[in-house]
């Protein structure tokens, strides 16, 4: 019998006597794809990080048990050593580019190994072509959109031609469209040329149909692995579709919109339902926006409202402008026409204290926003009610921890009272999701929600579709720097499919939530 | 055929046109030199961002002339003739004597401070040619494999520095949305402290990742050999710059000259093929040393030589006076304009896109 191609042997990985992970057995074999999943902060990182090497010599830690790459016992060698077996690809690819085009990026690690010229270059038009991006070969890495670097940055550790592809999150940055690209590709990879993937991601919705095993990460160290139909079963983190299947009681579990929708077909459906009449009443009013870097137009004639106790989601794919517009409506980014109004004063011609007046702004790094040693310095340095707001948004952080040691649900709320201090009455929030699980979404959810019963304006970009169908009243999706769609959500989210969430898709419109559902079903 | 030239044949030639240019001020035939200069870069620089530094370069030369003008004003005379201002002298103690401030300014002090300032900004504008034309990203690339490691790690500087800026820019931004200490020193380090943090992920997710890739895998040399194989290759390089120094420095003591150069060159070449037979690592499409190469160093040794044999036997020429209209001799002429043969003898550059 061949080997498995990725064995771990009773793993336990612990920082100061704290165990991440207890005694952990777990084989991939050649060709699977292996999901990880689990709340944040179980570990799921450091998991991935023990098969490539990077645990625990870039981030300390003692680690115990063993490691088996295609049966040879590699828990002792570095990173570099392992680089022919294990392809790593990170959360932020973008991060780890060494060389400045695709091409020589594509050809960089081969140049490590020591592959002869003529075997690199075939290797790079192969791998060129199999992720399909030959016409970026002479792009400079830095000009490539979100799912372009992901794909690329696949790219550099496949032309190494190793066995198991190691992924941390390598969709949670990307637009829908592009999420689904990349594990097309990914999907290719193992059923044509026989890779195995180990795969971290906070979205099961986009992964979990692709998988073949699924390593839930339970909390204390423990994993449980298994098929993903007989974890989802009882797991903490599912997606809308496993959630509709529980709550009907279709078994087996459907994973896959196309076998949710089968299953629906029996399903008595409720009295669809149905939005209350939205009330007008503008907070920020911009026409005509216009924004250009030099002599490439960024936002063209946008047109925006945003009114008191609504919440409205901004869509549109890596680089349609969604942050440039953030900013511009915000004041501190420049632009060339158009009139942006909110309580009676244009932003953009206040000081910084005036803007942090009338309008919040959390950006896609909140991290940048803190600086000090201490929740409780932050919340000083923020002004008066801010640590109130804070045990407003989320309670019990304790006021002596570092912000860095917050969890990113935590940190964000923190980022989020530290800009809602001045009680502004407009709220823009640009991707606050991003590498939030289902818990701490569920949190933000409810959090933007209030704000908007508060009487505030909330704008919030964001590709997730499924937050978007929880939170959003109204939807703005951009396109090219244009406003190509605009209305109420459940209308904007049913004329564009790659918006729909999975509860559309199964049930069609105008369903969005499985809420929905559920209290019509039990009613 | 479109296609780069070598990275090295383009700092060699413009490392000529320099050498040709510190051994002269005669502005005629340094201002010869920047327009052949220009002309090549307009003829063969790429469509690469970094091609466009060209006229960054051409700024700061610019100022620098200006600068060196203003400085000889600002330290006033030790060139008697007709005064062009009469500015006052500022009487300083006897401390600093021999240092003179303002005082009358003649025309010859000018036209020192222009020609001496001419020739420092034609070196700027030719080491400004050699960015534009060859990435100086390619150009550690071609560092023989023993520099590998060495090179990558001046590569990842480069690439990190521009991220830098972005990060400074997007933490100011972020700060400007909320409140917090508006102190001198405070709010220094609301910006230093988001941006170092940043830094420190940065690298941290660079040195992961290029150590996933296999960046120091260990070869088959044992770490003695790679010790003596890098001692060898910088102690060689370091005897060839100052060899190179003293060639151009005419001051410096000629044993340092002719000897040291050959001895430097020697020694690194030693290292480099010791290295070269022990290294695994391979590159991928590596930039080919080709007749065009050749031809383009040859024309900026070319220019080079003339250079020097204009400064040795035409001195006049070379170092005109100050008084007098600056004379050109055939030589010196050839050798301001040679050099603009580098754009007829070198292939044009690839189209991004197009095959190479």
């Amino acid at each position: 019998m061949t080997p498995a191609v990725l064995s771990l042997r009773g793993l336990t990985l612990a920082y100061d006597d704290r165990p991440v992970l207890d005694a952990v057995d777990l084989d991939v074999e050649e060709g699977e794809l292996a999901l990880v999943s689990g709340p944040t902060g179980v570990g799921k990182s450091t998991l991935l990080g023990v098969v490539t090497g990077l645990v625990p010599r870039f981030s300390g830690g003692v680690l115990t048990g063993s490691v088996l790459l295609d049966g040879v016992d590699v828990t002792q060698a570095p990173p570099r050593e392992r680089a022919h077996v294990v392809g790593y690809v990170g959360q932020d690819p973008a991060a780890a580019f060494v060389t400045d085009t695709v091409e020589e990026e594509l050809a960089y690690g081969m140049e490590q190994l020591g592959l002869p010229p003529a075997t690199m270059r075939r290797r790079v038009e192969e791998t060129l072509d199999l992720l399909g991006v030959a016409h970026l070969r002479d792009r400079d890495l830095t000009t490539l959109s979100g799912g372009e670097q992901q794909r690329v940055a696949i790219g550099s550790v496949l032309t190494m031609h190793p066995r198991l592809l190691v992924l941390d999150e390598p969709t949670s940055a990307l637009d829908p469209t592009a999420a689904e690209d990349v594990l097309a590709t990914l999907t290719r990879l193992v059923h044509d040329l026989g890779v195995s993937v180990l795969l971290a991601e906070h979205r099961l919705e986009r992964v979990v149909p692709f998988a073949d095993r699924m390593v839930l990460l339970t909390g204390a160290g423990q994993v449980e692995v298994g098929a993903p139909a007989d974890l989802l079963r009882t797991s903490p983190v599912v997606p809308p579709i496993v959630e509709l299947g529980r709550a009907a009681g279709w078994s087996p579990l459907p994973l896959t919109v196309r076998e949710a929708r089968r299953a629906a077909r029996g399903l008595d459906l409720p009295e669809p339902p149905t939005d209350p009449a939205l009330r007008d009443d503008p907070a920020l009013r911009a026409s005509g926006i216009g924004v250009a870097h030099g002599s490439t137009v960024a936002l063209r004639e946008v047109d925006a409202t945003l009114h008191a106790g609504r919440v409205t989601a901004l869509m549109g794919r890596n680089g349609a402008g969604k942050s440039t517009l953030l900013w511009t409506l915000q004041g501190g980014r420049r632009r060339r026409t158009g009139r942006v109004e909110v309580a009676g004063a244009d932003p953009a011609a206040l000081d910084a204290a005036g803007r942090r007046e009338r309008v919040a702004l959390l950006p896609q790094t909140a991290a940048d926003l803190l600086y000090l040693e201490t929740v409780a310095e932050e919340c000083t340095a923020g002004g008066p009610g801010t640590r109130a707001l804070l045990d407003r948004l989320v309670s019990g952080i304790d006021d002596e921890t570092h912000p860095r040691d917050l969890s990113e649900g935590q940190r964000l709320a923190l980022a989020l009272a530290l800009v809602l201090a001045p009680a502004p009455p407009v709220v823009l929030l640009d991707e606050p999701t991003r590498g939030l699980d289902y818990a701490a979404k569920t949190a933000l959810a409810t959090i933007l929600r209030d704000l908007a019963v508060e009487g505030r304006a909330v704008l919030v970009a964001t590709h997730d579709v499924e937050f978007v169908a929880a939170v959003a009243d109204e939807v703005l999706v951009l396109a090219d720097g244009e406003v190509v769609s605009a209305g109420p959500t459940r209308r904007v989210v049913a004329e564009s499919p790659a918006f729909a969430p999975q509860v559309m898709k199964v049930l069609g419109p105008p369903w969005l939530r499985v809420d929905e559902v559920v209290t019509g079903v039990v009613a | 055929m479109p296609r780069d030239l070598h990275p090295v044949a383009w700092w060699l030639w413009a490392i000529g046109l320099a050498a040709a240019a510190s051994l002269t001020t005669n502005p005629l035939v340094l201002l010869t030199i920047v327009a052949v200069v220009a002309v090549v870069v307009a003829a063969r620089r790429t469509h690469h961002a970094w091609a466009r530094s060209f006229r960054f370069y051409l700024w700061l030369a610019a100022v620098v002339v200006v600068l060196r003008v203003l400085w000889r004003v600002l330290l006033g005379g030790g060139y008697p003739g007709d005064v062009v201002l009469d500015l006052p002298q500022v009487p300083l103690p006897d401390a600093v004597r021999g240092v003179t401030l303002l005082g009358p300014v003649t025309s010859q002090t000018l036209l020192a401070g222009l020609y001496d300032g001419l020739r420092l900004a034609t070196l700027v504008i030719c080491v400004g040619a050699a960015n534009s034309l060859a990435n100086p990203k390619r150009l550690l690339r071609s560092l023989p494999p023993a520099l590998y490691e060495l090179g990558t790690v001046l590569v990842v500087a480069v690439t990190v520095l521009p991220q830098l800026t972005q990060s400074i820019q997007r933490v100011r931004a972020a700060q400007s949305l909320r409140a917090g200490d508006t102190g001198r020193v405070r709010r220094l380090r609301r910006f230093l402290v988001p941006v170092l943090e940043d830094t420190f992920d940065r690298s941290l997710a660079l040195a992961a990742g290029m150590d996933t890739r296999g960046y120091g895998r260990s070869g088959a040399a044992t770490p003695r050999e790679r010790r003596t194989t890098g001692a060898l290759v910088l102690g060689g390089l370091c005897g060839t710059l100052v060899g190179v120094y003293a060639l151009l420095d005419q001051t410096a003591p000629r044993l340092l000259a002719g000897p040291m150069l050959a001895l430097g060159v020697a020694v690194a070449v030693a290292g480099l093929v010791n290295a070269g037979r022990r290294v695994q690592r391979t590159r991928y499409r590596a930039d080919r040393w080709r007749p065009a190469e050749v031809a383009v160093v040859a024309t900026g040794l070319a220019v080079a030589v003339l250079g020097w044999w204009v400064s040795e036997h035409q001195a006049t020429v070379a170092y005109p006076g100050l008084d007098a209209v600056p004379q050109v001799s055939l030589a010196a002429l050839v050798a301001g304009v040679l050099g603009v043969l580098a754009a007829v003898v070198s292939p044009p550059p690839r189209t991004p896109g197009a095959p190479r």
